[in-house]
């Protein structure tokens, strides 16, 4: 029964969502919002579940002494500092001037920004190492990648102006026009395979044929 | 460790050093501007000169360049003409067709690393909103998303035309605040938002609020703009509330999620497109409100410029080891 209960409750949950879409009108929309509302539920228990394991894994971390096990210490006295000091600060803990708004704004925001600032040199790097015309695909790749990173910013055009390029091979209309015409047709392609993937895979998990989800064997 | 850790120390020590001793706010003249940009370029020459000579360039060297090129614009005094996209301009005559009075529901699905793209977006989308007197309906998807809306609004409220208006929470603009569920949410709000957010964000019950008191779904709502950084965004909203509910909707995403959004523009599911800091600072432009996008585009331009130049020196190198392995053959 371990695994036919989850099982039965994949197929009437998974049939139901497929319903609900074609037929908008009771009981069908009614248990629509239930199921949903379920969903918020068990998401909402999903990102304490998420908090409380991150401090499991980061406490296990220090007490094995593992490798680079002082950045857990960072991670535990990080969440405890933020989620007392929102406590404390009770309903109005967001509000303009509290502890919480000034660790989000001046320590939060930055830290996250730098780590995502980082991709520019990785992506400077990448491409230095990467965009290389070995072949007749590679050099398309590469035309492509010249054109919309020269045309996705200002002075792209501004160079070209100085050469007298006419407005309709400027570098900013090129890539508009790889965007509009190759780069959508690219993905529509990519888009129509997932969404065929997902029916296969989703009528799969439906039927119980697909059990991998479930664990074990 | 220890030597990470007294690193990022001396680092922090000096950033420190340089905030306090550095006088603010630091800008070049044009000229000096102008004379950095021609030594980064001569050194660039260089560069490829040694390569062609077969001396090659390290990955730290390109670091360095690319770091140049992204914190020195920052402090120049260099303008760059912004010509306007046709997706850019669809977002914008979308906004200026409403009334005023128009319900405009703002889905905020981004966190602080993709803020430096999409705020500039929701700052320059507030300030067009209060100006044609438009009725903002805030939320998220993200945890983070409604925090970032208020960042937004504050900074809004600080331009003296936004200040003047005299915008009043509960009844010009609503903070719905985060619901967890994905687009399950978004589902929900399309038979019923109360169910999605019984209070706001500041825990006011929904029917508290004049605003929301009459909307009941999306049918209520005149255009929707969503700022998102990646999943659940706007590619979940187009799925639900537009193809099920007919929501009108406008976007603006993170340059590296935009291309994925054109099937859904060129579809007409989408009614415009702000793609990353091109797109705010176009957007700017096209609101006539200049801001952090026109000035971070002057480092998107200088990077995009030191990068493509590396690429080219790149394949010099390529060919050229091409040919000696050829010569040796």
């Amino acid at each position: 029964m371990r695994r036919e209960i989850p099982l039965i409750i994949t197929a009437v949950v998974g049939i139901f969502f497929v319903l609900q879409y074609f037929i908008p009108h009771p009981p069908f929309n009614q248990l629509n919002g239930w199921f949903s509302d379920w969903f918020s539920i068990i998401g909402a228990c999903a990102i304490w579940l998420g908090a409380l394991n991150l401090i499991r894994i980061s406490a296990d971390k220090i007490y094995r002494r593992r490798e680079d096990w002082g950045y857990a210490i960072i991670i535990i006295i990080s969440f405890l500092l933020i989620t007392i000091i929102g406590f404390w600060e009770g309903n109005a803990f967001r509000d303009s001037g509290t502890g919480f708004d000034w660790l989000y704004r001046f320590i939060y925001t930055p830290l996250s920004a730098t780590m995502f600032a980082l991709l520019a040199f990785f992506v400077a790097s990448a491409s230095y190492r990467a965009f290389r015309a070995r072949n007749l695909e590679a050099t398309l790749l590469l035309l492509a990648a010249f054109f919309v990173m020269l045309g996705r910013v200002p002075v792209g055009d501004a160079l070209a102006g100085i050469f007298h390029v006419p407005e309709s091979i400027l570098p900013s209309s090129i890539a508009t026009w790889i965007m509009n015409f190759i780069n959508t047709a690219g993905q529509r392609a990519i888009l129509i395979g997932i969404a065929l993937g997902i029916v296969s895979t989703s009528l799969r998990i439906i039927l119980g044929i697909e059990r991998s989800y479930l664990g074990g064997e | 460790m220890k030597r990470d850790m007294l690193i990022y120390s001396a680092i922090l020590i000096i950033a420190l050093l340089l905030y306090f001793a550095v006088p603010k706010p630091i800008a070049f003249s044009p000229t000096v501007s102008y004379i950095v940009i021609v030594l980064i370029a001569v050194a660039l020459i260089y560069i490829f000169i040694r390569t062609i000579q077969g001396k090659y360039v390290g990955r730290r060297i390109v670091f360095l360049f690319v770091g140049i090129a992204v914190v020195l614009p920052f402090f120049m005094t260099v303008t760059q003409p912004i010509r306007l996209s046709p997706e850019v301009k669809m977002v914008y005559d979308a906004i200026m067709k409403l009334k005023p009075g128009s319900k405009v529901l703002a889905s905020f699905d981004y966190d602080p690393p993709s803020a430096p793209e999409l705020q500039p977006m929701a700052e320059t989308f507030f300030r067009l909103c209060i100006e044609r007197d438009l009725k903002v309906i805030i939320m998220g998807l993200w945890p983070q998303g409604p925090q970032q809306a208020e960042m937004a609004l504050r900074k809004t409220m600080t331009f003296p035309e936004a200040a003047s208006k005299n915008y009043k929470y509960g009844v010009d603009y609503v903070n719905l605040g985060f619901q967890t569920g994905n687009e399950f949410v978004i589902q929900r709000m399309g038979s019923d938002f109360k169910s999605m957010f019984p209070n706001d964000y500041y825990g006011t019950p929904y029917d508290s609020l004049p605003l929301v008191r009459n909307v009941k779904n999306f049918s209520n709502i005149d255009y929707s703009f969503n700022l998102s950084a990646g999943y659940p965004g706007t590619v979940e909203w187009v799925q639900v509330a537009v193809d099920r509910y007919g929501l009108q909707m406008g976007t603006g995403n993170t340059a590296v999620q935009a291309t994925s959004m054109y099937p859904y523009l060129r579809a007409g599911q989408l009614i415009g497109l702000l793609g990353g800091l091109n797109g705010a600072a176009e957007f700017e432009k096209a609101c006539n409100k200049l801001g952090k996008g026109t000035k971070f585009m002057v480092s998107q331009s200088f990077s995009h410029v030191i990068v493509i130049a590396f690429i080219i020196i790149g394949n010099a190198a390529f060919f050229l080891g091409e040919k000696k392995k050829r010569e040796k053959e």
